[in-house]
């Protein structure tokens, strides 16, 4: 690991005040992803500036409307959440799933979704959900959030504070892991979501992206044989030794079939 | 430079000088001399520095020496009763769970970080828990079988 | 049998040290003044090497020190330990090694120079700094075009890039029984390489003490008098005498650490130059790149079988990457642990097998638990269990069919094995039961309905184990003596202290051979403490591989105990005035026949160290060695079954029953062979479904990390049923065989079998290592299209 200089920040403000004056600092959440790009020296930053320390934001609250989970809350809180399960049981579901019980202690949801990891599973919850993002200066759709590999809607400056899911009705989550890093290799999120049907996969291309076609299969006959049929371009998608993009293509189908039969 | 660190180990206050990028695992190793915490990968994907870190499992080796500042933290120093093992020890023990005994330490505090949520899991739930511990040498069956049985003699 | 015993399954002591955090690992010791190593690695597969520039990095904070290859030109090469002669006649060709790479680099990962700073941080931060030139050379990478014409050279001395080709067999005779046979089953495939990955990262500790001249070396090692004996005679750093090597606790071997790796010669030699100690720690990432790999073989086999479905002949043709360089003992494991074994459990008539040992631009491949069997294993199942599908026969049947008969031992096969003893229908028959044989087809018709496809797959494994006789080993190229010692030394106040060659990585010595030392001396098991590890306290030893351990390193154990036996007769009978032939010793206490006249084997240690009455011309002291040779390999065996499940949509596998019996003679523990029974499997099951180490193109390791080598998890794998089906092995004083190796030998067989079975169904037929979901979902695309 380089050297850094390290700053645990006492409010949301201090830390973007940090961050804004200097590109080279960092942000700190989980750190699930970060301390081990630090450890193998593929990032250099200045100062990173812990967000550990800011109170009130790892809070997960639910109301008619929603759930709102802070953007430090560890997936685990969200996994093990009273209120999310009560209100959106398949966002539950997905928390308990990312990565290892270790991960799921420190991670968050503010580190994750800022990351997007291109097989990350939340961004296919934001997605999949129609959820909004707030961070320090706005509130983002989610379908704005997530822009391309490893890029996100965020400025320097800018720290996602919470995210909002609105209610949906039946909905679930299916991952297909990569056997190595039990990584998605392919993820889809099916839901009746507030705003209509929403089918979100990650893992499969180089960010999240909704699949119009099973959307309106889904909407007009809710089932698993609705998607059955349906298959999305190999075009663009991710290959590695894991899995081509044909067979990525693939389970994309069987993923969404098997997420509706589970959502029942 | 420096930061110093003050934090409580298996029940005693410690406090150490480090470098910011000092991660946990090397400040017990290092600092502290707690070599039971072990460091098996470089991708935080190995589990053999698994602690405690204020009730719950963490991988020592991602996160911060600073960032443990004021926690409490346990390691697989503190888990016996002096020279009584702990019931998951035991059991580790007694059923065979480990051989050469790298990644036992980190195993163990999984372990009962499991049964902390789960005080009676099925064989099933104890191998989806183990995701982020990987261990060469036993094929997991007696690992499996000890958590088992530690999750029993806890359970009393 | 005694409590604590031979056969007892007790509870291993050394547990307590690993449970509470106690164990000793290598990167546990810290010294004063201690430095620290980082080796400045190639990333390239291929390159000439132009220029190392370190003036830089030597400039920077708390750097001691920075070496390249030329600086230690004073330093033997690393060296291959067991000589092939090609079917040439030629020697095999083994191109010099240097620790630190001079004028060229061969694989990504080699070791260009070190640099020991103060602190680890400050080795690395150096490290970066230094400035290589490298000239790209174009990289072999794939052993099967490795030796085609138009390929890169990657060593001067071996053209073409050939080791050796190597043969064992009567080719002539057994084509003509191919011409003439009713069937023959041809196969195609790979064995993958994989990459050992102990848990515990290779690590070294390297000190020099200018006063008297004398090295230590602390590392993970599976044999630290090897690694001493191999750096001193071979690499001239010290003499033996000046020469300490120690292995602590270490972490899981499984091969990796048996091998004279780079770090340990360079750390070596380097202490003495910079007077500090230097520690040097694998990071997992540098595991991945430097700890030799396994496998990797490419081949084609086939089964002649007459029209009643009996074995007639096999030929065998390998290609076997050895990577860049020759490693310790990588010349042996193609060939004389590999061919030696085609005969499997059956009387087949004839077998020839040809080999190519080929140089590749990636990381050196040497001995990985099984090495070579495995792989000959593969061979002879996977051809068994196609030959019974393609002519309609049960798999069991037509292996029982060609199964060497209980009274045919001792069994001369056609590859220069003899086979001790076994029970091979036994050992199947009891797997069919544990494997519920009979309600198969049942369970895969409620697979069927589940749309899934089930399938069952044997593997009835031989090995050899117990290395080796060593004039059976010297004649056939190896360096060494394989060869085991055991000192029994008791101390005045009756407890015992043994002291062993072998080393103990997992394996639990300290608990089995205290059971051997209290069985035979009927001394408490308490009271005998195991001692390894430590060249300054251990006569000397080969160390821990091929599973020899209980073989040879126990059988070395029972000839000192007789010898303590044998002069406390002595005692015994002159202390209580009897004739020494009529001395009987038994639980620890030598009697006179027919009288109640004893003596406690602690009484007589003590009077042997205060001997005031005590036989004439007999030497005080109670302290007995004994080296063993063996007399020949043991051949542990036994029948694996494995049933998968295919979900066909995805291509993923699951395994749901995994049955295992097997032959390993006596056990000395019960809870420490079943133990290494899961474990092997563990590793197989590994093999089959989940781990590849794969090399781009250009020699880069793609599946370089846990995030993309696929590690067998706990929820991988499932509970497995072990049984046994011991013949106690006439060979060697313990009637054992050896259990180290086996699960990671039968298992790849069994699953790959079960995974065929399965797929049969949807038009499937071949299908390779690791049947990864990707793999499966592919074969079944292709096989429908």
């Amino acid at each position: 690991m380089y050297n850094f200089e390290y700053k645990k920040a006492g409010s949301v403000d201090e830390a973007a005040g940090i961050v804004g004056a200097d590109d080279e600092a960092k942000l700190l959440a989980g750190g699930m992803t970060y301390i081990p790009t630090l450890k193998q020296r593929l990032a250099a930053p200045t100062t990173v500036v812990d967000l550990n320390g800011v109170g009130g934001m790892d809070g997960i609250s639910a109301d008619g409307n929603g759930v709102t989970v802070g953007a430090m809350a560890r997936h685990a809180a969200v996994a093990a959440s009273a209120e999310v399960a009560a209100a959106i049981p398949a966002l539950a579901d997905l928390a308990s799933h990312i990565g290892d019980p270790q991960v799921r202690n420190r991670g968050t949801i503010g580190g994750s979704i800022a990351n997007n990891d291109p097989a990350a599973d939340y961004p296919a919850a934001l997605v999949g959900l129609g959820a909004t993002v707030q961070t320090n200066k706005r509130t983002i759709a989610a379908d704005d959030f997530f822009t391309g590999l490893f890029e996100t809607a965020l400025g320097q400056d800018e720290i996602v504070t919470a995210v909002s899911f609105p209610r949906a009705g039946k909905a679930a989550y299916m991952k297909f892991p990569n056997p190595a890093s039990r990584y998605a290799i392919v993820g889809v999120f099916v839901a009746q979501a507030a705003d209509g049907v929403r089918v979100a996969v990650t893992g499969a291309g180089p960010c999240v992206f909704r699949v119009a076609e099973m959307e309106a299969a889904l909407a007009a006959n809710w089932s698993a044989d609705s998607v059955a049929g349906l298959g999305i371009s190999a075009d663009g998608l991710n290959e590695d030794i894991h899995a081509s993009a044909e067979y990525r293509a693939h389970l994309v189908t069987v993923m969404a079939k098997r997420a509706v039969a589970k959502a029942g | 430079m420096t930061v110093s660190v003050s934090l409580t180990v298996n029940g005693e206050a410690v406090s150490a000088d480090v470098e910011p990028r000092t991660l946990l695992v090397q400040m017990l190793r290092e600092e502290l001399g707690l070599t039971g915490t072990h460091v098996g990968c470089d991708t935080s994907q190995c589990g053999a520095c698994v602690v405690h870190v204020d009730g719950e499992s963490v991988k020592a080796c991602t996160l911060l020496a600073v960032q443990a500042e004021g926690a409490d933290v346990k390691t697989i120093e503190g888990v016996a009763d002096g020279d009584t093992l702990h019931p998951m020890q035991q059991a580790f023990h007694e059923n065979h769970g480990l051989q050469c005994g790298f990644c036992t330490p980190g195993m163990i505090m999984s372990a009962l970080d499991l049964v902390k949520n789960n005080p009676d899991p099925s064989e099933r739930e104890i191998r989806e828990w183990l995701e982020g511990n990987l261990c060469r040498c036993t094929g997991y069956h007696n690992i499996v079988k000890s958590i088992d049985a530690g999750a029993r003699a806890m359970r009393g | 049998m005694t409590e604590q015993g031979i056969g007892a399954a007790v509870a291993r002591r050394e547990d307590r040290r690993f449970v509470t955090g106690q164990g000793h690992y290598t990167d546990d010791i810290n010294r004063r003044g201690q430095t620290y190593a980082c080796f400045v690695r190639s990333p390239h597969a291929h390159a000439t090497l132009n220029g190392v520039d370190t003036a830089a990095a030597g400039a920077m904070p708390g750097v001691r020190a920075i070496f390249v290859g030329e600086d230690m030109a004073e330093v033997g090469p690393l060296i291959c330990g067991w000589a092939i002669t090609d079917v040439n006649g030629e020697p095999f060709r083994a191109p010099p090694h240097p620790a630190l790479a001079i004028g060229k680099v061969n694989y990504a990962g080699e070791a260009v120079a070190v640099v020991i700073a103060d602190t680890l941080e400050q080795a690395k931060d150096a490290a970066a700094a230094v400035e290589v030139d490298y000239g790209l050379l174009d990289a072999v990478v794939d052993p099967a075009q490795a030796t085609a014409g138009g390929q890169p050279q990657i060593h001067e001395a071996a053209p073409g890039n050939l080791s050796f080709e190597w043969a064992l067999g009567d080719k002539a005779a057994v084509d003509a029984v191919f011409d003439g046979a009713a069937h023959v089953t041809s196969l195609e495939f790979a064995n993958n390489r994989l990459v050992p990955n102990a848990m515990e990262p290779r690590a070294c500790v390297a000190e020099y003490d200018a006063g008297s001249g004398e090295h230590t070396l602390h590392i993970a090692s599976q044999n630290p008098h090897v690694h001493r004996l191999v750096m001193s005679a071979f690499h001239g750093l010290a003499p033996e005498h000046k020469l300490r090597v120690v292995a602590p606790d270490v972490g899981g071997g499984f091969g990796s650490k048996i091998f004279i790796y780079a770090e340990e010669v360079v750390l070596t030699w380097a202490a003495s130059r910079v007077r500090r100690p230097i520690k040097w720690t694998a990071e997992r990432s540098e595991s991945f790149l430097t700890d030799a790999h396994g496998r990797d073989h490419v081949t084609t086999a086939e089964l002649a079988l007459d029209s009643d479905g009996k074995f007639l002949a096999m030929r065998v043709d390998t290609t076997a990457n050895m990577g860049a360089y020759l490693s310790t003992f990588a010349s042996a494991v193609p060939t004389y642990l590999y061919a030696t074994l085609l005969a499997g459990q059956y009387t087949t008539g004839g077998i020839y097998c040809n080999v190519k040992a080929v140089f590749t631009n990636t990381v050196p491949v040497d001995a990985y638990r099984g090495a070579g069997r495995p792989e000959a294993a593969y061979v002879v199942e996977r051809l068994v269990e196609a030959a019974a599908a393609e002519t309609g026969r049960d798999p069991a049947d037509l292996r029982k069919t060609n199964f060497v008969p209980t009274d045919a031992f001792p069994y001369e096969t056609p590859v220069i094995m003899q086979y001790d003893c076994g029970d091979f229908a036994g050992s199947m028959d009891q797997a069919l039961d544990l494997a519920g044989y009979g309600g198969f087809q049942a369970r895969k018709a409620e697979s069927k309905a589940g749309g899934r496809l089930r399938g069952i797959g044997f593997s009835s494994y031989i090995e050899a184990c117990g290395v080796a006789p060593s004039a059976a080993a010297g004649s056939l190229g190896a360096g060494v003596g394989l060869w085991e010692s055991a000192n029994i030394r008791f101390n005045p106040t009756g407890n015992v202290q043994l002291f062993t060659g072998c080393h103990s990585h997992g394996q639990g010595h300290e608990t089995a051979y205290a059971q051997i030392v209290a069985d035979k001396l009927g001394v408490p098991y308490e009271q005998v403490e195991v001692i390894h590890g430590d060249s300054s306290k251990i006569p000397f030893g080969m160390g821990t591989y091929g599973s020899r351990s209980a073989a040879v390193g126990g059988s070395a154990i029972v000839k000192a105990a007789d010898k303590v036996i044998e002069k406390g007769r002595k005692i015994a009978a002159h202390t209580l005035e009897a004739s020494e032939d009529d001395i009987e010793f038994a639980g620890g206490n030598f009697t006179v026949k027919g009288t109640d006249k004893a003596m406690n084997i602690a009484e007589v240690a003590f009077t042997a160290y205060v001997p005031h009455n005590y036989p004439e011309g007999l030497e005080p002291g109670l302290d007995e060695t004994a080296f063993y040779d063996p007399l020949n390999f043991s051949f542990p065996a036994g029948t694996h079954i494995c049933e998968v499940e295919v979900d066909p949509e995805t291509g993923s596998v699951s395994i749901e029953r995994y049955a295992a019996v097997d032959d390993f003679g006596v056990l000395i523990n019960p809870l420490i062979v079943e133990g290494q029974v899961h474990g092997g499997i563990g590793q197989g099951v590994g093999q089959a479904m989940l781990e590849h180490a794969v090399y781009d193109g250009a020699g880069q390791l793609v599946s370089g990390s846990y995030m993309d080598y696929t590690m067998p998890r706990a929820d991988d794998v499932p509970s497995y049923d072990v049984g046994f089906n011991g013949v106690p092995s006439p060979l060697n004083p313990l009637g054992v065989k050896g259990c180290g190796e086996a699960g990671a030998i039968a298992a790849p067989a069994a699953v790959m079998n079960a995974v065929h079975d399965a797929l049969r169904d949807v038009g499937v037929g071949h299908i390779e290592m690791p049947a990864t979901p990707l793999r499966v979902w592919q074969a079944i695309q292709d096989a429908a299209a």
